[in-house]
């Protein structure tokens, strides 16, 4: 066509139908993507994501209608595209792009990889991957009217992890347990403890029992029938169930926690609620039988409630509350002893809005409708098409720079909501490397072994220390810690990292397979590097007499050479800091939600030693949230 | 009904729920009753089309009877492969097939006949209308008709060449709340608009220094396919010349120096042609599917009344371009 021609000489672009890219993420900017990149003349594309389609993605996510629900993403963007391009190669994977089959070999067929994806995990493994096989990344994300374009090429510019992210909103217990002061402190309340507590695993749920204070001052002794007293009792029905359930959470717990007069010296003193002042004699339950609509079993729908943004009356609330319990146990049986929240679940959803409100109401904060405690409990991102094809044309455009070697031209861009001046697509210049970005700023090392057998006493013996010279390491995964040496830990890591360190990679709780990346640290050294494991069945008994492999850049590592380095060092200051940091450091944890930059955001380095450990430990990572 | 207790349906609710967390129930339901004509189904006004029907508008008129060709599919995703063999069928019913798809809450209908040929009263059933590729002639004819009706109708035109994109918006006057910076408080604001034929006769040298090349460039390109009686977009580099010496008299009556506008983007425009980078397109077609939602439900502070992006240098420029009163 001599459309394209002249245009591709326009952008400068030859031979990009040769061209080889992978997309990562079929969703809101996934689908605008595609659709860009075929049109662009594309022919060759890769697309990865684990998600099957839901009824809230058809608002955006154009390639998919309402009789897609529940099929793959990729599947499904792929058949829609080949429509209107069917010459084009699209292979689909309906996988998590963290699995095994994806590893630096799979990444290095790719001229380019372009990110669509909802959440911050899966951004720094692909980052991580592309920093390993040394193809560029073009990373996006998008939240209502902002959106952002970035671009890392290694070496180049500033990789994705370079720059802190935000952390993970995080709650102190006591807040969520005792005090609450915001909805959001009852919502994570509702969905964390007392929905985990009824419905959830009951050996997944933490020790945090749905209790109304702490153990501080010993006021409140501990109840022995606690773990008893949310089971069904023989011969109760779940009518009579709930209703004890309900006097007891709202009501006796709150009783409970006024006792310890401490807590509310300086506080507004909660109103304990029970059911039978809640509901008098002439509110019966009554229900209209008809507990689900369009199959979705419902609580709202059999009381009558049907505009989701209306804020229900307590009485409502404590109707609704009753009837989604009764539900669970009448309807769905069997998902109770393993129910998880899903913002998706609409009964869940409505539990978890009505046991919220009634306790907001107790503590004299706020109750809000079903519609916005259900974006807050599934941190919803808010999302709309405009802003996701924008992101998509930007995507498309930088990785035409990059395809023709014109990388120098990148360019972070902002879309933003609010110009300041009348610049609405504001194009930024991409940073350079972060010199102390543990992720980016060495070459990263290749580790192949076998690991159905290999253990982390190997590991650390013939390459940790042999190779790479490392006196002290500390050993993560991800944030977690799996191996550290020193004088100042406490016991009971002592004997956690002692019953890890024979154990079988592939045994690990996250296993350690091909693709994982672990981190390599000694902070005497100031030394870090990350090791890409990768599995292999077999080693040469004469070349590689070890069974494990390390490859890589090893020249540019800045170890010294171990046995200069004093054999007993003390503990530095960081391990004592965190020593101390970890005291106190329950906390429970909601995903965070990416904040898109605004016009004006100062991009600096971060100068202090922040990265490393203390501030990763222990914090989970967070669950895919929408985009 | 009382209009602000009348509820989504269950549907409407489920699948528009992320976007009514961006602008609310209120907004959605002045969004849904939005007639809104298209004209011209070229690539930036099939992303808009499918940004505004996924969006759900009320009702969609497409007018375009031009033949599906491969070039008229080039940057349109709407027309399907299989499209292209159909006989006698036209752009706009093959393009409305497709947004029906996209969303069957809203009602998409392909009416046959050039715009030219419409009566005055016809611009009437509509809210908004979006102008694909036109002459300046049209523009105007149509930006006039719109002013002349009794209730407000919004204007765009938007187009696409090459690297390059532009967009004008005339909501006349309009009525709007908006998040106040400093304290997240809605306000209700009022923006004036003036008409396209007001925003023609500012003169260039009363502009600020920094104004978008583009809109220099652009208003000379249209201007000089006017004049040599061109179809919009049916020029070629070999047309330099010819534009070069159109350019130097645009400046003299204009009062302004020739290198106002560099010749590369000129000879950039005119290689062009008619074509659209596809990424353009989607940049565009987003812009004016946010403006328009925004204008129809009367929430958010609206662009006025230019907007430029160049893919060359990454910029989308905001320009207001309107007469000292």
């Amino acid at each position: 066509m001599s459309r394209s021609e002249e245009l591709n000489q326009q952008m400068d672009i030859n031979g990009i139908e040769k061209e080889k890219v992978l997309m990562v993420g079929a969703g809101g900017i996934g689908c605008e993507l595609l659709k860009t990149l075929v049109l662009t003349g594309f022919q060759h594309i890769h697309l990865i994501d684990m998600d099957t389609i839901e009824v809230s993605n058809l608002n955006r996510q154009f390639l998919f209608r309402k009789s897609h629900v529940g099929q793959s993403k990729a599947k499904v963007a792929r058949e829609a595209v080949l429509k209107f391009r069917p010459g084009v190669e699209i292979v689909a994977h309906h996988a998590n792009v963290k699995n095994q089959e994806f590893d630096i070999d799979f990444f290095k067929q790719f001229s380019v990889v372009l990110n669509g994806l909802d959440n911050l995990e899966a951004r720094r493994h692909v980052n991580r991957m592309c920093l390993a096989a040394g193809v560029p990344l073009v990373e996006s994300g998008t939240t209502g009217y902002l959106g952002q374009v970035t671009v890392h090429i290694k070496g180049q510019t500033e990789c994705y992890e370079c720059q802190p992210k935000p952390a993970p909103k995080s709650y102190p217990v006591c807040t969520i347990t005792s005090t609450p002061s915001k909805l959001i402190h009852c919502i994570v309340w509702a969905k964390e403890l007392a929905l985990a507590k009824l419905f959830g695993d009951k050996g997944q749920v933490s020790d945090l029992d749905v209790r109304p204070t702490s153990n501080e001052d010993g006021a409140v002794s501990n109840d022995p029938d606690e773990a008893q007293f949310f089971e069904v009792r023989s011969g109760e029905n779940s009518k009579a169930y709930a209703e004890r359930v309900f006097d007891r959470i709202f009501g006796q717990n709150i009783v409970t926690a006024l006792q310890n007069e401490d807590t509310w010296k300086a506080r507004r003193r909660p109103d304990p609620l029970f059911l039978e002042k809640v509901l008098t004699e002439d509110d019966v339950v009554t229900t209209n039988g008809v507990c689900s609509s369009e199959g979705t079993i419902s609580a709202s729908a059999s009381l009558g409630l049907k505009n989701p943004q209306e804020t229900w009356s307590v009485k409502d609330n404590a109707r609704v509350f009753l009837e989604s319990v009764q539900l669970f146990l009448d309807k769905r049986s069997k998902d109770v002893g393993k129910l998880v929240f899903d913002k998706d679940d609409q009964l869940a959803v409505e539990f978890v809005t009505a046991a919220a409100n009634l306790r907001a109401h107790s503590f004299g904060i706020p109750m809000q409708s079903l519609f916005e405690a259900k974006g807050m409990a599934g941190n919803i991102i808010h999302a709309i098409a405009t802003t996701n094809a924008i992101i998509a044309g930007l995507i498309v455009l930088e990785a035409l720079k990059i395809l023709s070697n014109k990388t120098k031209e990148c360019r972070m861009t902002y879309c933003v909501e609010h110009p300041s001046g009348k610049m609405l697509l504001m194009p930024v210049e991409m940073a350079e490397p972060n010199p102390r970005c543990y992720v980016c700023s060495e070459t990263p090392l290749v580790l192949e072994l076998n690991t159905a057998t290999a253990t982390m006493r190997e590991v650390l013996e013939k390459v940790v220390k042999r190779k790479l010279g490392v006196t002290d390491p500390v050993i993560m995964q991800g944030s977690n810690l799996l191996h550290e040496s020193g004088e100042d830990i406490e016991e009971d890591m002592v004997a956690y990292y002692t019953a890890l360190l024979d154990k079988k990679f592939v045994d690990y709780p996250t296993p350690i397979t091909t693709g994982v990346v672990l981190t390599v640290e000694d902070y005497h050294q100031d030394f870090r590097c990350s090791l890409h494991v990768k599995h292999r069945e077999t080693f040469d008994e004469e070349k590689e007499p070890e069974g494990m492999v390390i490859t890589g850049d090893l020249a540019s590592l800045n170890n010294t050479d171990a046995s200069a380095q004093p054999s007993t060092a003390a503990p530095s200051k960081i391990q004592n800091g965190h020593a101390e940091e970890e005291e106190d450091d329950d906390v429970v944890m909601v995903e965070p939600v990416p904040k898109a930059a605004t016009a004006g955001t100062k991009r600096k380095l971060e100068e202090e030693d922040t990265q490393p450990t203390e501030k990763r430990l222990r914090v989970t990572e967070s669950v895919p949230i929408e985009v | 009904m009382d209009p602000s207790t009348e509820l989504l349906t269950e549907q409407e609710a489920a699948v528009y729920d992320r976007q009514i967390r961006v602008w609310g129930v209120d907004a959605q339901r002045k969004l849904s009753k939005a007639r809104v004509l298209v004209v011209g189904m070229s690539g930036v006004v099939a992303e808009t089309c499918k940004n505004i029907v996924l969006a759900g508008i009320g009702s969609l008129t497409l007018v375009d009877d031009s033949p599906v060709t491969d070039e008229a599919s080039a940057a349109n995703f709407l027309v399907q492969f299989d499209d292209s063999e159909g006989q006698g069928i036209t752009l706009a019913e093959v393009c409305a097939a497709s947004l029906r798809d996209y969303n069957p809450m809203v009602q998409v209908k392909a009416e046959a006949g050039s715009i030219q040929s419409k009566p005055d009263s016809f611009f009437g059933n509509f809210d908004a209308i979006i102008l694909g590729r036109s002459s300046v002639s049209l523009k105007k004819h149509v930006n006039e008709l719109c002013r002349k009706q009794t209730h407000r109708i919004a204007f765009y035109t938007v187009d696409v060449r090459g690297t390059c994109g532009s967009l004008f918006v005339d909501l006349r006057t309009h009525s709007y709340t908006s998040k106040r910076a400093k304290d997240d408080k809605d306000v209700q604001l009022e923006l004036s608009y003036p008409s396209f034929e007001e925003s023609l006769g500012v003169r260039w040298s009363s502009m600020p220094k920094r104004t978008s090349k583009l809109l220099f460039a652009l208003r000379c390109l249209e201007d000089f396919e006017e004049t040599e009686g061109r179809q919009p977009g049916h020029v070629s580099s070999q047309d330099l010349p010819a534009l070069l010496a159109f350019w130097k008299k645009a400046c003299e009556a204009q009062t302004v120096a020739e290198s106002l506008v560099p010749e590369a983007l000129l000879q950039k425009l005119l290689r062009a042609g008619s074509t659209e980078l596809p990424p353009v397109c989607a940049i565009l077609g987003g812009i004016v599917g946010q403006e328009l939602i925004k204008a129809m439900s009367c929430k958010g502070e609206p662009l006025s009344n230019y907007f430029f992006f160049d893919a060359g240098d990454g910029k989308g420029i905001i320009e207001k371009v309107a007469p000292n009163t």
